[in-house]
């Protein structure tokens, strides 16, 4: 067994979760599965919000799927990458947004 | 952008059909376990498979094109010289003439850069008969001649069905060289002008999406909204429907994938897409496929693979017998997993 970590196989093997705990695993998929169905949002909409999760969660078995997921909804590179950058807004925007809270505390804390 | 030239012109060993059928069936041992297309049919009660009623006869009038598109599954260009005798036109004529087929499906190449093409479009209309033509769009933007072809298009009622990877100019010319966005929507714009696509006017004109990559198409009609609004709100372009093509795995499609890298992934993506209802509905059921030499196939794909049609049937257009033809096998191999993935594909679109 090899002691690569992040091997794109992996993703392939995903379904093998339910091994261990069948019930709970089946429960999962099917959820996953509902949740991508087109809805109130379509399809195309939740692969990209997808997307940008992904890169939040940093999971590359997720870019992976999801970049693909978006081509596949005829979503361009620029979009992709337009949400790509909601993403790092948000992350970053929530790191600054602390900053508030250091202020604050230094102000208290300060003379 | 790399200039792309044929495979044939580059004397590429993918030119060969017999290789491209090897690769795909046994390339990797990965290729190697994957099923078979024929097993897949069996399990699902469709096989041997056979057709339903023939109801399109499709033409490939010949394998010139003005263009080189990256995806071209005939393998097409400049300087492809393969074109259909008029012997065989006129063959073609006798088999219309002679059988209930509705529909003429002419494809290519670029079919208008037939020297006959416009005599025998005049030979065949007929208001109950409906006639296709598959046109690149960029061919009506060259020449005097070429520019003429839409008024001729309205003239006999011609549906025109036409290849638009996509709604921008980059993916489009990515796919398919250089300026063919531009010159597309100055044939669209053409088209909409004499009538096509516009409502009540019962010019049909439809549009042909394939994927830009190793991936399938999306859902059709999701897809056709987007193109729609896309094309109407940037150049006041309007189409009927939006057809989505599956790229099968053969010819440079196929280089694309062996160069990439994609190949076992994509054949993997298109086993586990299996769909019993698309199997059902493949267009080689209601389709009978003529080359340039006259010869049937059962499809345009297996007519560039050179997979003969079943030898019990009549195998060229001279011979042509719609009875015979209805009691043949279907002839299969694993590029046909493309018609059959997901929503289907064919030269209609998806099928289910």
């Amino acid at each position: 067994m090899g002691r690569n970590y992040y091997d794109s196989d992996h993703l392939r093997q995903f379904p093998k979760i339910t091994e261990l705990s069948e019930k709970l695993g089946s429960k999962f998929f099917d959820y996953y599965n509902s949740v991508f169905e087109g809805d109130e949002l379509t399809a195309r909409e939740k692969a990209l919000i997808a997307l940008a999760v992904s890169h939040t969660v940093q999971c590359p078995y997720c870019i992976d799927a999801y970049t693909e997921a978006s081509l596949q909804h005829g979503v361009t590179e620029g979009g992709m990458m337009e949400a790509v950058h909601v993403a790092c807004a948000i992350r970053g925007g929530a790191s600054l947004v602390h900053g508030v809270q250091m202020m604050n505390q230094a102000k208290k804390a300060g003379m | 952008m790399n200039k792309v030239h044929s495979l044939i012109s580059r004397d590429h060993s993918l030119a060969d059909p017999e290789t491209q059928l090897h690769i795909i069936n046994q390339d990797t041992p990965l290729l190697c376990t994957l099923p078979r297309f024929e097993q897949m049919l069996e399990q699902t009660g469709l096989w041997p498979l056979r057709p339903a009623q023939i109801e399109i006869l499709q033409i490939n009038l010949g394998y010139m094109c003005n263009m080189t598109c990256k995806h071209c599954h005939v393998d097409a260009g400049p300087d492809r010289t393969e074109m259909m005798s008029r012997e065989n036109l006129e063959a073609c004529i006798d088999a219309i003439e002679t059988s209930d087929i509705h529909t003429i499906d002419l494809t290519g190449g670029a079919p208008e850069m037939h020297p006959d093409f416009q005599w025998f479009v005049e030979r065949i209309s007929r208001p109950d008969r409906k006639i296709i033509v598959r046109s690149n769009l960029t061919i009506l933007t060259t020449t005097q001649k070429y520019r003429a072809f839409p008024e001729f298009f309205k003239k006999h009622g011609l549906e025109v069905t036409c290849s638009l990877p996509f709604y921008n100019k980059y993916t489009t010319d990515r796919q398919r060289g250089e300026g063919t966005y531009d010159r597309s929507i100055e044939a669209l714009k053409r088209l909409n002008d004499l009538g096509y696509g516009r409502p009540g006017t019962g010019l049909e004109l439809n549009l042909v999406y394939n994927p830009a990559g190793a991936f399938l198409p999306p859902d059709q009609s999701e897809l056709e909204s987007e193109f729609k609004k896309n094309l109407r709100e940037k150049h006041g372009v309007e189409f009927n429907q939006l057809f989505t093509i599956t790229n099968l795995p053969i010819s440079r499609y196929l280089e694309f994938l062996v160069m990439s890298g994609n190949l076992e992934e994509y054949m993997e993506k298109l086993v586990n897409a299996y769909n019993p209802a698309a199997a059902e509905g493949v267009m080689c059921r209601n389709t009978i496929s003529v080359n340039w030499q006259g010869y049937l196939f059962d499809c345009d794909f297996n007519q560039m693979l050179a997979i003969p049609i079943d030898d019990n049937s009549a195998t060229h257009i001279r011979d042509f017998d719609v009875y015979r033809l209805t009691e043949r096998q279907i002839q299969v191999n694993q590029h046909c997993f493309g018609c059959t993935a997901g929503a289907g594909s064919s030269c209609g679109g998806a099928t289910t």
